[in-house]
Order: C-alpha cells, then structure tokens, then sequence
C-alpha cells in the first residue's frame, strides 16, 4: 500500500515508529485526496485525532492527521506541512463528523484557516480572545499572565531545572557534584 | 458483533440550517456550566421548540488550562503535576500514557511487577470512574438513592487508591520506568474486601436502577447511536460496544498485562441509554473481576522501578509516537514529539470526550425532550477537561 501511495499521491518521509504506527508526509494539495482514499480503500475508517506541530525556526506548522484501520490494527500518522504565516489548509469536514470541531480548534489555538470548515470561526475555548493565537510558540505564557493580572506579592517562579538542582541538592548549594 | 462498518454515503453530518429565532416559536436555554446534570463544567446551548430540542451545541472551556501550553515550558518529570489534572475522575489513564510515550521514545523496560501493579491501577481507576458515573446517571434521572451508595463505594476505592500511592485523587503513581511504591502490607485483604462490598452493591443497584419502571421507561429509546454513526463520528467505548461493536483496546491491542486476564468485551444491540448504562454496568462487574486476577498473579517481589537516570538530566531523544489506552469512555490517547531537548516539543491529549460530548451529543440532542437532556448528557460519559485540554 505504501509504495502505491508514493506512486500515486507523492507520499515522502515514510518511518515506521514502531509495530503498527507509521509516519509519512505529503503534500498539502493532495491531502484530502489521499485521507478519503485511504479512509474509503485502505480502510483507516478511524480519524484518532488533528493537530498540529509549531516549528516556528523553519516557518512552519506540521498539521498531523492520525487516521486507524480496525481491521488490521494498523495507524498512520500523516503529515502535511504549511507556512506559518497566513496560509490556508484544505478542509476534511466533509470526511468526519467531529473533523470540523478539531479544524475549528486549530483555528482559534494556531490561526491556521479551513475554508469551508462549518462555525470556524466560531469561539472553541477561549470566548473573547483578542491576542495572538496562544498554542504558536511566540505566545508567552508567562509574559501574557504578568501582563493580565499584575503581580501579585508571594507569588514567584523559578527555572524548573535551576530550582530542582536547589531543592535536590541543599547542602551543597545546588551542585549536582 | 460487527467490526468495520466503513462510511455511509446516505449519513449527512452537516451542519443544520440555522432557525429564525425572531420567529417566535423558539426559545433559548442553557444547559449549564453549573448545573448538576452537567458532566463537569461545560454547556449545552439549547434552542426549544416548546419541551423539544431543534437545536444543541456545546460549549467548552470553563475549565481550560492550556495543559498541552504549559507542558511544553516544563521539563518531563515536572509534567506529572499536569497531565493527572486532564481528566479528574480518571489522572491514572493520563500518567500511564505519558509515562508510557517516554518509555517507548526513550526505550525503557518496564520490570514485571511494575507491569501488573500498573495494570491493578487502572483497573482500580476504572472501578473508582464507574462507581461515580452510575450513580450521576441515576441522578440524572432523578433517583437520588444510588448516587449515595455509589459515592460511598467509590470512597472506599479511593482508600485504596490513599493506601497504595498516597493519593486518592491525583496519584502521580505511574511514572517511567515503572511505579512509585509496592503494595503495603495487608493491601491485599483489604482491597478484596471492598470488592466483595462492591459486588454485592452492584446487584442492589441492577435491582433498584435498572430495574425501576421509570429509569427504564425514560432510558429506553434516549439518545440512539445508530452503527453508521460510529465510525464517522469517532464514537469509541461503550458508546460504541452498546451498538454491537466488540472493540477494547485492551483485547483489541493488549498492553500492559490484559493478554493474560481473563474477559470479554461487553457489547449490546439497543444503543440507547440503557444500552449503554447496561454495558458498563457489565464493565464494572468485569473490572472487579480483573482487580482480583490482578491480585492474585502480580509478583509481590521484585524491582518496581527500572533503573532511571537522574530527572534533572532526562533528555528524551527526537523522535514522535502514538500510545493509546481503554479508559472507561473508549480510546484514550498520548501523541508525544520529542526534539530530544529536556523540554516535550508537543503533546496532544486524544479523549474520548471529545466527540462525544461535541458532534455526537450536538446531533442526538435534537428532537429529545428536555427534561432527558441531562440523562442523555451523562449516559455518553464526557469529561469537559479533556476536551480543552
């Protein structure tokens, strides 16, 4: 099947992840050709989940489709990557029920536009939300929090790493020596 | 028992029309965020038509906490405080998958002991979640009697949970490389106990729920998952098995110790709300037996942790995966993708609930009388946190 789907749909990067869960890549404009083929001839009739991979240094966002065969127990994570900035990825609300609540998540969480994806624009989880969408990685949590709600006194954070060192190691003043 | 449906060209799942609300005839409500017959902090937008539902969607994020946001800033060890908070009723689920996506990138063997304890856990988990969603069906439906005696059951579990790791809520017990602790002493006797108690509630519960005219009478035809549904809509679980699909991950794609207990998958054909509350009632029988062939054959000696490197120096190298378990709501997952720094690049947490309480409950809630909409809502079992993660 994998060779017909290099031959067929430019399928790349394929890596079995281990027994039963392969990883491979394609092209975003044969996306939805290859997921209703694979979902109507191969079987993988089980949409796991949607989601997306932030790689801000290269400028772009890996959309993940994890897709299930029930009869041969087999799952295929499939990736698609796009630019980060403003590009648009095609819609599969049309092959799954629920496709169109994860397109509309990814919407609000990366900005990353469905067109023709029902209610996308609609609020998921974060109702009046007016900054940038919060799961890209230039969103700083810590900043954003500080902004928001001030500083409240006997509150303090710590550099996980630095901190664990302290409290691990005390009497050596935090040498892991 | 059917396996594989495929999909239903004749199944439209798009989105209805939307209704003129100026119209007169209509009427909104909400179901919720506060509302005991919610399942968690979430709400229903209902649009009545006198006493019947044309329209439902669901609103989440009551109780967002950006999990997946805040354990990319945080290294794997310290995510343990976060991942038991994605789905309260059930944190064991969340610690085994996150413990167990590690191991898998990082190639680490989980000793023997560790395996069944593990597995003890869970099912301990299961029995603890099961306890507590009967008696909110029975609530739902307004017998208020079961909710007490299920509540107090599951009290006792969670002494157990209290005995075994030192926790009744969020245990943080599962970690990689195996588990925190042994058993204590005398566990063992006191564990078998309370699934004797547990047992014999459970056919006082058949007797007085399942039996009782009006829970059947309202629970009979509520909410009916057809079987071309299930694949489309991602229905999973004993949503799923109460319309005749044998699939549990757990028989299906055995992990840890499931392939030497002894079970079977629980199905029924009426799909309905009873269907459903029936087979997992079934479960919960099925969960006291595993919880006792646990004790019986876990290994009382033995390490129950693998050699592990220092936590502050745990770097998982680059790579992806995809671990999966039979919660009591169908598959739960772990995607995890490792940059090979000490920091998790992405994780994204798959819950049943997700589905379920979203584009399943938003189509069978129309044409449902409102006074069931909160049995319905519970008898799909969703958890709100797992959905917003």
């Amino acid at each position: 099947m994998l060779e017909r789907l290099q031959r067929e749909f430019g399928v790349t990067d394929i890596n079995e992840l281990k027994p039963g869960l392969t990883s491979l890549k394609v092209a975003s404009d044969k996306t939805e050709t290859l997921i209703r083929e694979l979902r109507d001839r191969e079987g993988y009739t089980h949409l796991n989940f949607m989601t997306v991979i932030d790689y801000i240094e290269d400028g772009i966002f890996t959309i993940v489709y994890m897709l299930h065969n029930y009869d041969n127990k087999d799952t295929l994570s499939i990736h698609v990557d796009i630019g980060r900035d403003g590009e648009d990825m095609v819609s599969i609300h049309h092959l799954w029920a629920q496709a169109w609540t994860y397109q509309r998540e990814l919407r609000e969480a990366y900005g990353i536009r469905f067109p023709g994806s029902p209610r996308l624009d609609e609020d998921f989880v974060l109702e009046g939300w007016d900054q940038i969408p919060p799961m890209r990685r230039e969103f700083d949590t810590k900043k954003f929090s500080e902004e928001r709600f001030g500083h409240r006194e006997g509150r303090s954070s710590e550099e996980p790493r630095e901190h664990m060192k302290v409290k691990l190691y005390p009497n050596r003043g935090g040498d892991e020596q | 028992m059917k396996h594989s449906t495929g999909h239903s060209a004749s199944l439209d799942f798009a989105q209805p029309e939307p209704l003129d609300l100026s119209s007169g005839k209509y009427v909104k409500l909400w179901q919720g965020p506060q509302h005991p017959g919610i399942t968690g902090n979430m709400s229903l937008e209902l649009t009545l038509c006198g006493d019947e539902i044309v329209e439902c969607k669901t609103h989440v994020g009551y109780l967002h906490r950006a999990f997946e946001k805040l354990m990319e800033r945080r290294t794997y060890i310290q995510n343990f405080t976060v991942v038991c908070r994605i789905a309260v009723p059930e944190p064991t689920f969340n610690e085994y998958l996150y413990a167990q996506a590690i191991e898998e990138l990082s190639g680490i063997e989980v000793p023997e002991r560790a395996v069944w304890l593990r597995t003890l856990n869970l099912e301990l988990m299961r029995l603890a979640s099961f306890l507590m969603w009967i008696g909110g069906l029975s609530g739902a439906f307004g017998q208020y009697t079961v909710p007490n005696w299920t509540l107090a059951h599951r009290d006792y579990v969670l002494d157990l949970f209290e005995e075994m790791t030192g926790a009744r809520i969020y245990h943080m017990y599962i970690v990689p490389g195996g588990v925190r602790a042994g058993l204590p002493d005398g566990f063992e006797q006191r564990a078998r106990e309370i699934m004797d108690s547990t047992e014999k509630l459970l056919v006082q519960i058949e007797r007085v729920m399942f039996n009782n005219t009006v829970f059947k009478t309202r629970s009979k035809g509520l909410g009916i998952i057809t079987p071309d549904m299930v694949d489309p809509y991602g229905i999973v679980g004993p949503n799923a098995r109460a319309c005749g699909f044998a699939r549990d991950l757990r028989k299906d794609e055995p992990y840890l110790a499931y392939d030497q207990l002894d079970f079977d998958v629980v199905t029924d054909n009426d799909s309905d709300a009873y269907s459903r509350a029936y087979c997992r009632l079934q479960e919960t029988r099925q969960s006291i037996s595993l919880i006792r062939q646990c004790l019986d054959r876990a290994p009382t000696d033995g390490p129950f942790q693998a050699d592990m490197p220092n936590v502050l120096h745990w770097k998982v190298p680059a790579g992806e995966t995809y671990v999966k378990a039979e919660c009591t709501r169908g598959e739960y997952g772990y995607y995890i993708v490792s940059d090979g720094s000490e920091y998790i690049r992405r994780v994204h947490v798959r819950g049943p609930s997700y589905t379920h309480a979203i584009a399943v409950m938003e189509r069978l809630a129309v044409g449902t009388n409102i006074a069931d909409i909160a049995g319905l809502m519970v008898s799909l079992h969703t958890y709100p946190p797992e959905i917003e993660r």
